[in-house]
């Protein structure tokens, strides 16, 4: 037999294969096309600036720019012993330019935060520049080194050497709570200004207590839902979706009704006795009310995939289960239960997803104490507008937020969430 | 859920805490949002329940907060109100063009990389609203769409369209293709067989979609703080300031008013739930 007669030809003579190839080429093409508007749109608008992010964080181009012919010199230093002549010239020379252009201020803010001391070191310099006090025809070193004595101490030339190349890693390391050392070693700062580390344990605390409160609270309404004819779970399910529809700060703001001082849970307790009407117990602006607030406002997020999960359980393996003589809780924890496991695992990850990374909540209810990561961000967005860092926290957070997300896809799969 | 004639007192007893708990934490989710309403009604200024209140005193009782609220002099809420809605509005037109097509992509058999795609467009609504903030911030400066509605409303696409994704491609699971190519085979172009036969049967999903980018885009305000100029406030972010700065019961008002809309909305996305799944023959 010939090649030829193996294939089967369609009626315009092109070999099937090669004809049904093409149509399914054309189908994924059109298909792509559906997709492509909304993910252009979504790369441009939303992932590239993700990553813009993340070069910003690492950018440390300033001093790089700004120092240009120093650092050239430096790469003939050891930066064992004070640097030669030829390298404080040049850092005389980028000075004085500097100061023509009127950038000297920030050149010595950004060192200060390098090591403490350059703002006042390098402001010396700059009177005596402004002063036309140095010669230029004699020795520079000499002269830099009587303006200020930090000129003359080897440190604080290895401090601007570090700060060379035109990426740091030193955002991350700040949010970590640690630093560059002189010597260029990783270093961990002062135990009592500690303070990201407090923050990102306290977010993970607060992320995990809420996860387990909505598990504990979420799982029993979930399966009585589920079990209940369709008549009475539809009208119950109302109560899980008013809330899910609500607005947040509708939700925040009863929260902080009900936990203020004067408030309707105090009221309730006076009333009951629990607590005399002169102790009334601080319940807002502390780690309370962020815990009751968020557990309520995320909740809904856990019974909706468990539901769904435990609607597909047949009532009939219960039964089996007892009449293999187990009781009704060896039946409920060996059937039961770990058929809920998918529905756990959904309801645990999205709930754990949306807590560590909220921001509204924590910052009406939560006080102080009840300060976040996000909180953090944000603060560092509008205050003190050192984007870098926010970047570089804000990254971090995405990192452990993806690695959940990842795991979330393996598990559950996105395209099965679902929604109400 | 009666308990049968036989079942042992400790379960029976089990059983009643089981109910009780239940009770509780429906009491829980619920209890908070009704604690509002009759507080909008204060006469006083403090947020508490006034000793005339609990007597259900009528003098007690009064309009005075929503007055303020429609009619007060430095009130913002009217600005911040026809924002809301002119950029939920947009937002939603844009999320629901945007997602509907994407999920017809994505629901066909052909689509390659469907599983990262998938993944990519519903990233907007796994990672942090304070991170989305971010880059969406450092992006609009960049183009210069900082402070306006339109770039507010580019934003509320972006956290929008997932939803839409999500219940439009759910819908399309149970989409019989055999229809569109019955239509096809009669001679109907894509774009009319789009219009009178796919559309007409996704459209529960499409609503529904869409209802959830309204909702995601009139509730935002994280990413809004973050773009908003004075001019393109919107109701969360006057609530935002207004419970920061002066818990005014002016607020409890407004809040009473969107709950209202709250409820209307789940009426109607709980309505359109049932209709689609009758269409795709769920029976339960």
């Amino acid at each position: 037999m010939s090649s030829e007669a193996k294939q089967i030809l369609t009626t315009d003579g092109i070999p099937l294969e090669v004809s049904l190839k093409k149509a399914e080429r054309k189908n994924k093409i059109k298909a792509f096309l559906l997709v492509a508007p909304l993910l252009l749109f979504l790369v441009i608008t939303y992932i590239f600036p993700i990553g813009e992010m993340f070069t910003r964080s690492i950018d440390d181009k300033m001093i790089t720019n700004m120092l240009p012919k120093t650092f050239k010199e430096m790469e003939n230093w050891d930066g064992q012993e004070l640097p030669p002549e030829e390298v404080f010239s040049a850092f005389y020379y980028d000075y004085k330019a500097l100061v023509e252009k009127q950038e000297h201020g920030k050149l010595g803010q950004r060192l200060n935060k390098e090591k403490n001391g350059f703002n006042s070191t390098t402001k010396r310099l700059f009177r005596n520049i402004k002063r036309k006090k140095i010669d230029e025809s004699a020795s520079i070193k000499e002269q830099m080194m009587k303006v200020h004595k930090n000129w003359g101490k080897v440190e604080y030339w290895q401090a601007i050497k570090r700060t060379a190349p035109p990426y740091t890693l030193a955002k991350y390391l700040k949010g970590m709570d640690m630093y560059f050392a002189a010597d260029g070693s990783i270093a961990q700062v002062d135990e009592d200004r500690r303070i990201h580390r407090i923050l990102w344990l306290r977010t993970l605390e607060i992320a995990l207590f809420v996860t387990v409160f909505c598990f504990l609270m979420g799982y029993p309404i979930a399966h009585l839902l589920a079990t209940l004819p369709m008549k009475y779970s539809n009208l119950l399910m109302i109560c899980v979706l008013l809330p899910f529809w609500t607005s947040l700060l509708v939700r925040t703001a009863s929260w902080m009704i009900l936990l203020q001082q004067q408030g309707v849970v105090n009221d309730f307790f006076v009333m009951i006795g629990l607590v005399a009407d002169d102790s009334r117990p601080e319940m807002m602006y502390n780690k309370v009310g962020t815990y009751v607030a968020m557990t309520q406002i995320l909740l809904p997020f856990m019974v909706l995939p468990l539901y769904s999960v435990m609607k597909t359980i047949s009532p009939s393996l219960m039964r089996a289960g007892k009449s293999l003589g187990g009781t009704p809780f060896v039946a409920f924890w060996k059937v039961y239960f770990p058929l809920t496991i998918p529905g756990i695992g959904a309801g645990c990850l999205l709930v754990f997803i949306l807590a560590i990374g909220y921001y509204i909540t924590p910052a009406l209810v939560g006080g102080a104490s009840g300060t976040l990561i996000s909180n953090q961000i944000a603060y560092h967005m509008k205050t003190t507008l050192d984007w870098s860092f926010a970047s570089a926290m804000g990254l971090m957070l995405l990192t452990g937020v993806l690695v959940i997300y990842w795991i979330y896809n393996k598990l559950v799969g996105v395209d099965n969430i679902k929604l109400g | 859920m009666a308990l049968p004639s036989y079942t042992e007192t400790r379960y029976r007893i089990w059983h009643y805490v089981y109910l009780a708990i239940c009770a509780f934490v429906f009491f829980f989710l619920v209890a908070p949002l009704f604690v509002i309403f009759p507080l909008s009604f204060n006469a006083e200024e403090f947020l508490v329940f006034s000793e005339g209140m609990k007597n259900l005193d009528p003098d007690a009782f009064s309009l005075r907060w929503y007055k303020d609220m429609v009619y007060g002099t430095k009130n913002p809420w009217g600005l911040a109100a026809k924002n809301s809605f002119i950029i939920a509005i947009f937002a939603t037109i844009g999320s629901i063009i945007l997602g509907t097509l994407a999920a017809l992509g994505l629901s066909s058999r052909h689509m390659p990389y469907k599983g990262i795609i998938m993944a990519t467009l519903i990233s907007p609504m796994i990672v942090p609203l304070i991170i989305s903030g971010v880059a969406i911030f450092f992006f609009m400066a960049k183009v210069g769409l900082a402070a306006t509605h339109t770039g507010i409303v580019f934003a509320h696409i972006i956290l929008g369209t997932p939803f839409v994704v999500i219940t439009v491609t759910a819908t399309l699971s149970g989409f019989d293709h055999s229809v569109t190519r019955a239509a096809a085979s009669l001679g109907s172009n894509p774009v009319n067989t789009f219009m009178k036969i796919t559309l007409p049967l996704i459209l529960p999903g499409v609503i529904s979609g869409g209802l959830f980018a309204f909702v995601t885009s009139f509730d935002e305000v994280v990413v809004v703080l973050f773009l908003a100029g004075l001019e393109n406030t919107t109701i969360p972010v006057q609530m935002w300031t207004g419970l920061r700065e002066q818990l005014s019961p002016t607020i409890l008002a407004v809040a009473t008013c969107l709950i209202i809309l709250s409820t209307l909305i789940l009426i109607s996305a709980e309505l359109l739930r049932r209709r689609s799944e009758r269409l795709r023959g769920i029976n339960r």
